[in-house]
């Protein structure tokens, strides 16, 4: 079950925030994801490709930007809490100035007809981005015709009717996981595992209670 | 203040409802943002979207902006904590029993069930932003055929080559500033 993880690398806080803090900085035009494998695997080598695909996975499935989830993530396995902080701190807070003082630059010279030239071109190659990005997903998730079945109500209700997401997810996703549930087969085979690994459990600690109680007896027996 | 608790109250919900990223939440951001509470216009809101693809980090790093242009720096600081704290405590904590379901095929399930959710999700997000900044019925058709064709050359080149997205970006500025300055 446990394949004994291997020990997270001692980081110092400071460097952790120091390494986040430079892809925080440096990772321009969304892919965040391969520039944080790029340092945290190659670079630092402060995990291996499995970890960070791990992480990756979690980071995925939970809700939140992936990019700050895998941080969290990363930054708990090798400094814990304080870790987690230092690595979205990094992550964000750079980006975030930037955006910040590309804003004011915004409300001062929003009328200018340069500045929203500007803005319209990048606005329309961001939506050719965030399109590629989708197909792209779209193409290597979407296998079968129940997918559809829940991706065009997601869209619908969402693009088009403006319905909260909400209601949408708490309706919606337990249609979809009901879709792609595991067959009777996985489920029996993953039960029997299960058991197989709790009546070992099960035999080790009474081995473990009858050495104790062997033990005590010993150790009671001179009084 | 009573501006502060609205804004919190948005953008806190909206980090526990990306589901798959950022691009999920942008329909109802914008339109918490722009019909609900009318924070700012439609233009503005995508103009703000557009400013975050300039800038580095997670591109979602915008929403200081709109705290900003509602509260201030405090609006501007709330929002990035509302935004963030929230989905990062979630992951930490389902971080911590993740691997309790190791080879569950649930947990297969639930992988392979949200992902349509999410692409439908992300394919509102391409329609909540295409809506102003790819077609925009406000301007002429020429800036219409313009910010098209940006648009689709943008997506063809990012599917078929490896190139770094941010260049794309910046040629879309200056094909903007060629083209569009005058229509």
């Amino acid at each position: 079950m446990n394949d004994a993880p291997t020990k997270a690398p001692n980081v110092s806080l400071a460097k952790l925030f120091g390494v986040f803090l430079y892809i925080g900085a440096t990772s321009f035009g969304g892919g965040v994801i391969a520039y944080l494998q790029e340092h945290l695997v190659s670079r630092q080598n402060w995990l291996d490709d499995d970890h960070f695909l791990a992480a990756l996975e979690i980071g995925q499935t939970v809700p939140g930007l992936i990019s700050t989830n895998v941080s969290v993530i990363v930054g708990n396995r090798l400094r814990g809490v304080a870790g987690s902080i230092a690595a979205v701190a990094g992550m964000t807070l750079p980006g975030a100035i930037v955006v910040f003082i590309l804003g004011l630059l915004y409300a001062r010279f929003k009328s200018n007809p340069e500045v929203a030239a500007v803005l319209s071109g990048v606005g329309a190659a961001a939506v050719g981005l965030i399109l590629a990005v989708t197909l792209q997903f779209g193409w290597r998730e979407i296998s079968k015709w129940q997918d559809w079945v829940i991706l065009i109500p997601a869209f619908v209700l969402v693009g088009i009717s403006h319905i909260s997401l909400v209601p949408v997810l708490v309706v919606l996703a337990p249609i979809a996981i009901q879709l792609n549930r595991p067959d009777r087969k996985e489920l029996a085979a993953y039960h029997a595992q299960q058991a197989a690994y709790h009546a070992q459990l099960a035999e080790h600690h009474g081995e473990v209670a009858a050495r104790h109680g062997a033990a005590d007896a010993g150790a009671g027996t001179p009084s | 203040m009573n501006k502060l608790v609205n804004l919190v109250n948005v953008f806190a919900l909206l980090s526990l409802l990306a589901v798959g990223g950022g691009t999920a939440v942008l329909p109802q951001m914008k339109h918490d943002v722009v019909v609900t509470h009318r924070w700012l216009g439609a233009e503005q809101f995508t103009d703000i979207y557009s400013l975050g693809q300039l800038s580095p980090g997670p591109n979602m790093n915008m929403v200081t902006v709109i705290g900003y242009h509602v509260s201030g720096i405090a609006g501007a600081i709330l929002v990035l904590l509302a935004f963030y704290l929230p989905s990062c405590t979630l992951v930490f904590a389902v971080g911590k029993f993740w691997d309790h379901f190791e080879g569950s095929p649930w947990r297969d399930s639930v992988q392979r069930g949200m992902a349509p959710i999410t692409i439908g999700l992300m394919a509102s997000g391409v329609y909540a932003i295409g809506r102003t900044a790819t077609i925009n019925l406000d301007h002429s058709m020429r800036f219409n055929a313009t910010t098209v064709a940006v648009t689709l050359i943008v997506t063809a080149i990012l599917l078929k080559r490896h190139i770094n997205p941010a260049l794309l970006i910046l040629a879309g500025g200056a094909v903007g500033w060629f083209a569009l300055r005058m229509v």
